[in-house]
């Protein structure tokens, strides 16, 4: 399994709370290739996020984790702040789920991303901007060179979340992790995502962990899926086997409480 | 839309304007959109003509009293009737084409030289009082509304102990009790210590508003520190407050100086200052009114046009981050 870009074992996070320590995620285990997309589902509260945010290490302070994350072979549990911020937005980006208010209202968009880029790989004002008007061409904004200096409230919705997907991807992750990103938009533009992410997952050979509660699109997007309740992990395999024979209770209670057309309405 | 003929209905004009200002309704308010509002308010206008007057009085005063014709400490005996106990001649406290405000009973100092350079004393210590009170106010509240625990109960204890101090009770005696070394520096020092917590106390809260935005936590997801997502990403958003709460600080700290110098505490007297003036003019008030009027009317004005100017910029900004 060494061809394994992202290997998550037993991975637990515990946080305090005034009731003593929680586990709100237990024993989380998954695995992650390149060009491979793993779509974690569960309703609120299930530990998704958590999941996510203890991987790039941002939890709360006070909660702690336990487990192994590895990201090509390196541990990242337990590292050191600084090593954990050089991981962040260079190695693995995250894009989040409500983009208006991800974006910074007070900058143009593209110093927001040349900025992430910046951060992480150097180089002149002039250069971060060339490949800033490069992110958005690539996640098709158009006229980028122009729109480059717009501010977030001037585009849609389904823009700015291009937007993110494009600072999310500028320094050419290998991990994209997307908690959510389509639960703020409308069905058609959700649509335009998922194709615009699944395309550039074929051109960049990223993967890809997609957290929704939204079963139909993890089942258009995910090769494999990890079902969560509680913090718990109840079911995880691939896509088709996870929604054709679901083994689990929990797995089928919530395939179950998808509306489907040829359902017969009680009244 | 054309509109022929005379331009009478003020309403629509108004209206207008309001359109024509809004350039897609951006968050941040820009300078530029700030000016050109209060450029269009004639309150506004009239409240910063005559603080621009007042303060190129203090920036020019060496020029300005030489045109004038006599210095802030040049004493004319020739103005002052010194068998009426030094009364000065003439009505109106002495007002004269040789004394543009008058002069001082008893020692007949220029008053107008006096206004000029009391102008400079004021300006200087509420403008560098607002300075370092803006700088200690933004950098605590920042550091208490983003690191919160015990960084947080740090600051909050502090600001808590110098916001319940009987402030004015205690610059009096600090001050009285030093040195007069040089009054204005610790006067600047004293009234900063004491006025940093409210600008702190809104800071932190709006900080702690900003801290759990998804932007910031969007940016530390993007691999930023935590200077840069203090600096970068929650400073630029609080610049609408630190604006509207440090030009509403000035007025309070020209008082402030006015009234410790009013004391005795403040500058030190061969220094002219609105404050002393007026503190000098009390036992003179009966025979000589305008010696009290004059540097009255000068503080009273300032700080109302700064007061009304602050809260004209308040609402300028609050309108815009509505929209």
């Amino acid at each position: 399994m060494t061809d394994e870009l992202f290997v998550v074992e037993d991975l637990t996070v515990t946080l305090p709370t005034s009731r003593g320590p929680v586990d709100v995620v237990k024993d989380v285990s998954f695995t992650v290739g390149r060009d491979d997309t793993l779509g974690i589902v569960g309703e609120s509260g299930s530990g998704k996020s958590m999941t996510a945010l203890a991987v790039l290490g941002l939890l709360p302070p006070g909660a702690r984790t336990s487990g192994s994350v590895r990201l090509d072979g390196r541990e990242l549990l337990g590292q050191s702040e600084g090593e954990l911020r050089s991981v962040r937005g260079n190695a693995i980006s995250m894009v989040f789920q409500d983009p208006l208010s991800s974006l910074n209202p007070y900058y143009t968009v593209g110093l927001q991303i040349e900025e992430g880029y910046r951060a992480h790989r150097g180089g002149s004002k002039r250069a971060a901007r060339q490949v800033a008007i490069e992110a958005m061409e690539r996640v098709r904004i158009p006229d980028a060179a122009r729109r480059v200096d717009d501010y977030p409230h001037q585009f849609s919705g389904g823009q700015r979340q291009r937007i993110m997907i494009a600072m999310a991807l500028c320094c050419s992750p290998s991990l994209l992790i997307a908690d959510e990103p389509t639960t703020a938009l409308d069905v058609t533009v959700q649509a335009q995502i998922l194709e615009l992410l699944a395309e550039l997952q074929t051109q960049t050979g990223t993967g890809l962990i997609f957290i929704t509660h939204d079963l139909a699109v993890i089942s258009s997007i995910a090769r494999r899926v990890l079902v969560m309740c509680a913090g718990d992990p109840v079911e995880y395999g691939t896509a088709e086997q996870v929604f054709s024979d679901p083994r689990h209770e929990y797995t089928r209670t919530l395939l179950d409480a998808v509306p489907r057309i040829d359902d017969e309405v009680m009244l | 839309m054309t509109v022929a003929g005379p331009r009478t209905p003020t309403l629509l004009e108004v209206e207008e304007v309001g359109l024509a200002g809004d350039p897609g309704g951006g968050p941040p308010t820009s300078t530029g959109r700030i000016l050109g509002k209060l450029a269009r308010d004639k309150a506004a206008l009239l409240c910063l003509v005559f603080l621009l007057i007042v303060v190129l009085m203090a920036v020019f005063a060496p020029l300005i009293t030489k045109l004038s014709g006599w210095g802030p400490d040049e004493f004319d005996s020739g103005a002052i009737n010194s068998d009426l106990g030094g009364v000065p001649h003439g009505s109106l406290g002495g007002i004269s084409g040789e004394h543009w405000f008058g002069v001082e009973p008893q020692n007949g100092r220029d008053l107008f030289a006096r206004i000029v350079y009391g102008a400079r004393v004021s300006i200087t210590i509420a403008l560098s009082a607002t300075v370092l009170t803006g700088i200690l106010g933004v950098v605590f509240g920042l550091l208490a509304g983003f690191y919160r625990g015990w960084v947080d109960q740090a600051i909050s204890r502090v600001m808590d102990f110098l916001m319940a101090f009987p402030a004015l009770i205690f610059m009096i005696a600090i001050l009285s009790s030093l040195p007069a070394g040089n009054r204005p520096v610790l006067l600047v020092v004293v009234i900063s210590a004491f006025g940093w917590p409210y600008l702190a106390r809104v800071i932190r809260g709006q900080t702690m508003t900003l801290a759990n935005r998804e932007f910031v936590e969007a940016a530390r997801a993007s691999g930023a520190k935590n200077v840069a997502l203090v600096f970068r990403e929650i400073l630029p958003n609080l610049r609408g407050s630190i604006i509207v709460m440090t030009t509403l600080s000035v007025p309070g700290y020209i008082g402030t100086e006015a009234g410790l110098s009013f004391l005795g505490v403040g500058v030190t007297p061969p220094t002219a200052s609105w404050g002393q003036m007026i503190s000098s003019s009390v036992s003179w008030y009966s025979v000589d009114p305008m010696f009290f009027a004059i540097p009255g009317t000068f503080l009273f004005l300032t700080v109302l046009s700064l007061t009304v100017l602050g809260d004209k910029i308040r609402s300028v900004i609050d309108a815009g981050e509505a929209t």
